[in-house]
């Protein structure tokens, strides 16, 4: 195709621009983490990445940014739904709060979760007897991520129910389908692109996180030290080559479930978009 | 199945959208909701569905109360205005969309599902597209499409809102056909909403017109074409000449002229719109003694055996724009008058409809 015939012109400018951008903003700075990582030998990386402490890192980090945004996308659903099907007395209001985890500074929201749930908190001493511990333990990460993920789902989501006519559901209703059967078949389908969205993105905030976590999370060895704290640690030791060894392995893991996310969601776009 | 309907009341706000409707539709019409937009057609079609609720009235299926049931046990196919087909489904996978959502022990087996679908998607001539996405079909095929879910539950009334509302002139005038056909075969009890009165007089056996959230008429197409019977009815099917003036004897007085009728039932000095159509209009010369309201030629327009004249009153303006009239002629009479533009004439005629004014009384 000669650039003559196009009928939108400036291809080579926006991508050119495109990848100059990237490469200044996210390649290159991720590049040095792998630089740097590499003026290591394999075992000394190893030993490093490979520590059962920075192990159970991985699986708390990883594992607890995963459940935070499934629930994110379970209770984001159902909250974008309300917002934009309903409307009751001080929808603005609560329309607005949703997007207050993004603007919060995060320690402070490490800090008011920590006094909320902590033993002698308002939600904690309830908590307490009944044998639960939020804060100062692995559940605490969690309430910080899910707290930090939840704009994320609800934005997402919010725009496609909008977009989606009531006249589909009225539609399975007036064939015989029961609200299950409408949910499930008709309505869940056509959201599902952006559930895994949103999903993707509140996952992706949940493994960065670091502010709110520290405060709640009592930061004990083996047990609530989620990696980027580990990181943190080796920094403050001076160990930059340590540092970025688990950060790269950070980076890998997570461009791998961001890809399997992104696959995922092209997939499912593609046939729901078979659409006018 | 026949559809009682028993003063139903509906408001959306302060806005009356219907205002104590009461109709029976028997068994096996296909039966048109007239109507300007607005009128209330689509809120009663809702009604009758179960998707709206009524704030009063009842609805009665087959004799049976039907006013609290649920859209889906109501057994109404409903036919949506801009198909809302399932995006993600092919087009077999919408067909069998009913089938597949009954309960486990009423649902048909896999084969038997499988077999209907193909049967319905024959009888809307489409089962080549089978295995396309609604993306992938034309507007006239999701109609039918459409139409061939709505079909798979077996519904006793077929209820269609603007079916051909969003599809281009010549592929409405098809599925109008279309339809009516299919119809005639299935005999199902079916209404359908729309503003297009041509549609309504060349499809249904029967028109209900609709206008500010009540029943103007309901009749036949020949009747309601033929003997309006309210002056909304006149003014909303057809083209037609209107008269605005007030009785004077055996006459109308129309500005500073007179139009001879022939009721007898009304005062002088009342207020009246005089409704003709244009085939019943004729021209005349113009002469001051001759009985008739005096316009102006303002254009020709001959195509075929009928010609129709465009004409402008001379009178005042009404509302800030001049009336216009318009009158059918056979082209023989029309050369026989040799009418040109801006030609001072009389009209007269033969069948004079003479209405209470409403909007000046």
């Amino acid at each position: 195709m000669s650039s003559a015939s196009r009928v939108l012109p400036g291809f080579g400018l926006s991508l050119g621009f495109t990848l100059a951008y990237l490469s200044l903003i996210v390649l290159i700075p991720l590049s040095a983490v792998f630089f740097k990582t590499a003026t290591m030998d394999f075992e000394r990386f190893w030993s490093v990445v490979a520590s059962d402490r920075v192990v159970a890192s991985y699986k708390l980090s990883f594992g607890m940014s995963l459940l935070a945004a499934a629930i994110n996308v379970v209770f984001g659903l159902m909250l974008a739904w309300a917002i934009v099907r309903y409307s009751f007395p001080g929808k603005k209001i609560v329309d607005a709060l949703v997007d207050l985890p993004f603007a919060l500074p995060t320690a402070v929201a490490g800090i008011s979760l920590t006094a909320l749930y902590a033993p002698n908190g308002w939600l904690g001493q309830l908590l307490e007897p009944l044998g639960i511990k939020i804060a100062f333990g692995p559940y605490g990460v969690l309430v910080a991520l899910v707290f930090i993920g939840l704009p994320f789902v609800v934005r997402t989501v919010q725009p496609i129910i909008e977009d989606f006519d009531i006249g589909f559901e009225e539609a399975a209703a007036s064939l015989g389908a029961s609200r299950w059967q409408t949910f499930r078949r008709v309505v869940f389908p056509a959201l599902l692109p952006a559930l895994l969205t949103g999903f993707a993105l509140a996952f992706a905030r949940a493994v960065g996180e670091y502010g709110s976590v520290i405060f709640i999370a009592g930061n004990i060895p083996f047990v609530s030290e989620i990696t980027p704290l580990m990181i943190i640690t080796r920094l403050e030791e001076f160990d930059y080559e340590g540092a970025t060894a688990i950060a790269s392995v950070m980076l890998i893991v997570s461009f791998i479930l961001l890809l399997v996310i992104n696959l995922l969601q092209g997939w499912t776009a593609r046939s729901t978009r078979r659409s006018a | 199945m026949s559809i009682a309907i028993q003063s139903i009341a509906k408001s959306f706000g302060s806005f009356r959208a219907l205002d104590d409707v009461s109709l029976d539709l028997p068994r096996g019409e296909l039966v048109a909701l007239l109507g300007p937009s607005g009128c209330g057609k689509t809120t009663l079609l809702r009604i009758i569905a179960g998707l709206e609720t009524a704030d009063a009235g009842r609805i009665l299926l087959d004799g049976q109360d039907a006013t609290e049931k649920h859209v889906r046990e109501r057994q109404v196919g409903f036919v949506f205005q801009h198909y809302a087909l399932f995006r993600h489904m092919s087009v077999f996978e919408n067909v069998a969309f009913g089938m597949r959502v009954k309960p486990r022990k009423e649902r048909l087996a896999d084969t038997e599902i499988r077999r209907r679908v193909n049967e319905l998607l024959d009888l809307v001539q489409l089962g080549w597209l089978k295995d396309r996405y609604p993306a992938q079909l034309s507007g006239g095929q999701r109609q039918r499409i459409a139409l061939a879910r709505a079909l798979a539950v077996e519904p006793q009334v077929l209820l269609l809102d603007e079916p051909f509302g969003a599809l281009d002139a010549k592929v409405r005038k098809e599925l109008r056909r279309w339809l009516r056909r299919l119809h005639d075969e299935l005999h199902i009890s079916s209404v359908f909403v729309t503003h297009d009165q041509e549609e309504a007089l060349e499809v249904a056996d029967r028109i209900v017109l609709m206008n500010r959230g009540r029943i103007e008429q309901v009749g036949t197409p020949r009747q309601i074409y033929e003997e309006p019977a309210t002056s909304f009815a006149y003014s909303f099917i057809g083209n037609v000449n209107a008269f605005h003036g007030k009785i004077e004897g055996n006459f109308v007085r129309v500005g500073g002229d007179l139009l001879p009728h022939a009721r007898t039932d009304l005062t002088d000095g009342e207020p009246v719109v005089a409704y003709a159509r244009p085939h019943d209009t004729e021209i005349i010369g113009d002469a001051p003694e001759v009985a008739g309201v005096a316009a102006r030629v303002n254009r020709v327009l001959s195509n075929g055996g009928i010609s129709r004249v465009e004409l402008i009153a001379n009178g005042p303006e009404r509302g800030g724009a001049k009336d216009y009239f318009e009158v059918e002629v056979s082209s023989e009479e029309l050369s026989r008058m040799a009418l040109e533009n801006g030609q001072r004439v009389r009209l007269r005629s033969r069948r004079l409809s003479l209405f209470r004014d409403q909007a000046s009384g």
